[in-house]
């Protein structure tokens, strides 16, 4: 076996230095019985080379995004990642390290995420971040149970324009917490009255901008009504480009922003691994989840870093910790950090604009398809379409011409009135060329 | 250090005084600014066209002002991060020991095949129908990883360890609502010797934690369980096996005494390694176990991540499951993606997470899984325990032992017992090993013995490599014993930067960087 360095020669020099007869002998404790005998049905060891071959035979059976006109975002999205990126991440310092406890000889570790942690709060205009979250939605989770630790209140309102999945997994946590989830009804339009659900008893009110449909949000009045009965306002991204073209959260007086930060640097993956960005108000870092990266100095004065605030963590707060967590998306970090090194302000803010430029190119085409209607006033890179059909249909039927057209808003919750929804995402990777595909192939369809 | 032919390996030994430079910098030890010391904020290291004018939709909500992120040009981003890597230690630079972590080799086979695009280039909502490998790739890891385990079921969304601790007992949590006792049974027990992730898990969803003592040989013992036991009790949360390195020995029996109390029994699999091939958790009683991938199956744990915790789950807790997961039926598979969805006799206790888990995780687990073979995973659980017992033999003559009497398992836990009286501490001795080109073991875990070291060397070391790691542990041993204190009590000395003031980093945070004030400024 190609991975296992002992002959068995060394075997046995080992058992004789160790004094036992034989391997099983150090198996010992294992009950009577409970030690396999035979072989698992499974396979035999492989090769390298059949190994790729059967992988890449399953790899085949997909259609990569980057084959075809690709229009799919709610959550997830398809942008061009620099060379650069993925050569850096494969440096075997940083993909074999693990979690950096002895600062000494984890400082290329600790400073990157001692400058992700800056990027994040520059671009979300919070005054701290953390480390990362294992992704978005699992962020917004935390940043609930977060508020409570806060408020000493124990009930969230969730926007409606929240993504329904994100939705889902606070209220899951939360069922089994016994705390309490208001969570508004999916409007496409915005209208409701996020306003209306805030007392005295709301320990926090979740929005999301841009929201799942699309839609840009004004959080400041909602932070406003928040803040007076005593609640805090999280406000969160699933698309972190967007961040390049709008008001940030901070300066709309969100306490706690959570995003999504696949975007920059990180590939599809089918839904992972992604990284949760995680920002908050100063004043909150000791009820902040996760890893925190900290500047001090070493023996002879010179900066360095170290995972800092451990005090709020499990290993030594055990149940009272503020969070179950034990590791951050470390890699995904890294890569978040290149690329946004890469971009820089005028890079993001260019890139941004060309996601703009042709989101608004898309909708305005798409708009004079008959049968076709853009609900959004205000968008960054993706939008949703009121079709004539069901958009379950006309996504299946686009994708058997060879175009993925977007996601049904019935597909992220099902039986909620959304079935002639679809949310379609544009970002620098569409060509005029798979714009004019997507809004030919919609006029056949529809 | 001699050298094989007994000369000093260092040249000009002896000659050590550090010279200063003018830069601070020493050969390839570089001091290396933040990006936001060196970048501008109209530089970039990226290539993008500007649109032609349009009509903007971002109506009152476009940004004002600058977003106050530098850029740099892709030779000054490649330099930045090199530089950065050689300030690393990793797997690939040297034996990692750290115990209960387990770096063992990360094949680059694994990050060759995730990155085929039909893995890493897929949406996790693009239509079903275009994605038949990618579910194809998450039933067959699950096939690997019931038939691993003995369990008939597992849920894969977890995206961590602790992540699948949650998940394990929410279904533990559903399965006890279900029987109309989730009122009542709200205890959970946790050993002292746990993982922090273990209590703190059971306290995230609304479980009071009771804590099982320690046995004086590092394992618990089924009378303690059952002193504990009553119908309030919803279930333990035992790592098997445990961080002190041994397989509980009562486990069968802790596993009925929890059945026949109405309770389940969560097993923390973070240590499944030891044992993959051997046993089988489904055979010993498990309700529920998560396995971190990267642990067993080699998954990169890129300085700090991304996990991966798929949760295996008893006959008993399968239908709890929570979604998205693949039903398959009459030979064809679904994917279920909502509880509606969800077949005749599941009921999902909700959501993890937002998508399908850590596909990317995956694909290099199943990686290693083909590349082993059944054959290959057992040799490499008998290879991590013998290593480990090697290196336990290779220095019990001169380091303490707290539990003598049981074999270690994949990793060899010492004490500090034999440090007393000489002024090094084991964080002190940790330190020193730097010096000596290795990454220290893990050390004050686990927190039930004073001191503690645990070694784990994994299946991925040589003979040549533990006979040189217990040369120079042995080494350092007679050192800390006779009057070398400095070399401790100061270590590391050959480290990019020396010993780090973590309490000043905790008492006055500074998470982030800020612009300096003007020199002018800074005078007033």
């Amino acid at each position: 076996m190609r991975y296992l360095p002992l002959t068995e020669t060394d075997r046995e020099d080992m058992l004789a230095r160790i004094g036992v007869p034989d391997v099983d002998t150090l198996f010992s404790d294992v009950p009577a019985g409970k030690l396999l005998k035979e072989p698992l049905d499974l396979a035999r060891a492989k090769g390298e080379l059949e190994v790729e071959r059967i992988l890449g035979k399953l790899s085949a059976k997909n259609t990569a995004a980057g084959a075809v006109p690709f229009f799919v975002g709610a959550g997830a999205y398809k942008h061009h990642v620099p060379a650069t990126v993925d050569h850096l991440i494969q440096r075997s310092e940083f993909l074999t390290s693990y979690t950096p406890y002895q600062p000494e000889i984890a400082q290329g570790t600790l400073q990157y995420l001692f400058e992700f942690q800056t990027q994040v709060a520059a671009l979300t205009g919070m005054e701290v971040a953390n480390a990362s979250m294992y992704d978005g939605s699992t962020g917004t989770a935390e940043a609930v149970l977060m508020a409570h630790r806060v408020t000493r209140r124990r009930k969230a309102v969730l926007s409606g324009g929240l993504h329904p999945h994100y939705t889902q997994v606070v209220e899951t946590l939360s069922e089994m917490a016994n705390d309490e989830v208001v969570a508004l009804k999916p409007d496409v339009r915005a209208t409701e009255d996020i306003l209306a659900a805030i007392d005295d008893s709301v320990s926090c009110v979740v929005v999301q901008s841009p929201d799942v449909f699309g839609n840009l949000r004004d959080l400041k009045p909602i932070a406003d009504k928040a803040h007076a009965h005593g609640a805090l306002l999280i406000a969160v991204f699933t698309e972190v480009v967007s961040l390049g073209a709008v008001t940030p959260p901070g300066a709309q007086d969100a306490d706690i922003v959570v995003g999504e930060g696949q975007s920059i640097g990180n590939a599809l993956n089918f839904g992972g691994p992604y990284v949760g960005l995680f920002a908050a108000k100063s004043k909150y870092i000791r009820q902040m989840p996760g890893r925190l990266c900290g500047e001090t100095v070493d023996a002879d004065g010179r900066r360095g870093f170290v995972l800092t605030l451990s005090t709020r963590e499990q290993h030594i707060r055990r149940d009272k910790a503020t969070s179950n967590i034990c590791t951050n998306s470390g890699l995904c970090v890294l890569a978040f950090t290149i690329h946004m090194t890469l971009l820089g302000q005028a890079g993001l803010t260019r890139l941004a604009e060309v996601n703009h430029a042709n989101a608004v190119k898309l909708a305005d085409a798409a708009a004079g398809v008959k049968g076709v209607e853009v609900v959004n006033e205000t968008f960054f890179n993706e939008f949703t379409l009121r079709l004539s059909k069901p958009a379950a249909e006309v996504v299946e039927a686009m994708a058997a011409k060879g175009i993925l057209a977007g996601v049904p808003a019935s597909r992220l919750k099902p039986g909620a009135g959304l079935d002639d929804l679809l949310i379609v995402a544009n970002t620098e990777v569409n060509t005029d060329e798979d714009r004019a595909a997507f809004v030919a192939a919609l006029a056949e369809v529809l | 250090m001699l050298n094989r032919q007994g000369r000093p390996s260092q040249a000009g030994e002896g000659a050590s005084e550090r010279h200063e430079t003018f830069t601070g910098n020493r050969a390839l030890q570089q001091i290396e600014p933040l990006i936001f010391e060196i970048g501008h904020h109209e530089t970039t290291g990226v290539d993008i066209d500007k649109p032609a004018p349009f009509k903007s939709r971002l109506g009152k909500h476009a940004r004002q002002g600058e977003i106050g992120l530098p850029g740099l040009s892709e030779p000054e981003t490649m330099r930045h991060y090199v530089r950065l890597s050689q300030k690393n230690y990793g797997i690939d630079t040297g034996l990692f020991p750290l115990g209960s972590c387990t770096m063992k080799h990360n094949a680059r086979l694994n990050e060759k095949v995730a990155r085929l695009p039909g893995f890493s280039d897929v949406h996790p909502l693009q239509p079903v129908s275009t994605v038949p490998g990618a579910l194809d790739v998450m039933l067959e890891l699950a096939r690997y990883l019931m038939t691993l385990t003995g369990m008939p079921a597992v849920a894969l969304s977890p995206k961590a360890g602790a992540h699948g601790e949650a998940c394990g007992m929410m279904a533990i949590k559903a399965a006890i609502a279900a029987k109309g006792e989730g009122a009542t049974r709200n205890v959970v027990l946790v050993p002292e010797s746990a993982h922090g992730t273990n209590p703190a898990t059971a306290a995230l969803i609304g479980f009071t934690v009771k804590s099982v003592p320690a046995r004086d040989d590092g394992t618990v013992a089924v009378e303690d369980v059952k002193a504990l036991l009553g119908p309030d009790v919803a279930a333990i949360m035992l790592t098997n096996p445990n961080t002190c390195g041994i397989f509980e020995p009562q486990i069968v029996e802790i596993a009925a005494a929890m059945h026949e109390a109405g309770a389940y029994f969560y097993c923390d699999g973070a240590n499944f390694n030891a044992i993959v091939g051997k046993a089988r958790p489904g055979d010993l009683g498990v309700d529920a176990m998560h396995i971190n991938l990267h642990k067993t199956f080699s998954t990169p744990h890129g300085g700090g991540g991304p996990g991966a915790g798929p949760v295996v789950l008893s006959e008993r807790l399968a239908p709890f499951a929570p979604v998205p997961f693949i039903h398959v039926e009459g030979g064809k598979s679904r994917l279920v993606e909502h509880k509606a969805d969800a077949p005749e006799g599941n009921d999902p206790f909700g959501r993890m997470t937002a998508f399908h888990g850590q596909m990317g995780m995956y694909v290099r687990a199943l990686a290693y899984m083909l590349s082993h073979g059944a054959d290959g995973m057992k040799q490499a659980s008998e290879d991590a325990v013998l290593n480990a017992n090697y290196i336990r033999a290779g220095l019990a003559d001169l380091m303490s032992l707290p539990f003598p009497d049981h074999p270690s398992m994949h990793e060899a836990l010492f004490d500090d017992e034999w440090l007393k009286g000489t002024g090094v501490s084991t964080l002190d001795f940790a330190k020193a090993m730097i010096d000596e080109g290795y990454h220290p073991m893990t050390v004050y875990f686990p927190l039930v013995v004073h001191g503690a070291m645990l070694i784990e060397p994994t299946e991925s070391e040589s003979k040549a490599s533990l006979d040189l790691f217990v040369a120079t542990l042995r080494d350092l041993a007679m050192a800390a014993k006779g009057n070398d204190k400095s070399r401790f009590t100061a270590a590391p000395h050959h480290a990019p930067i020396r010993r780090l003031d973590e309490t000043r980093a905790a008492r006055q945070p500074v998470l982030k960087w800020e612009k300096p004030a003007p020199v002018k400024e800074a005078a007033e």
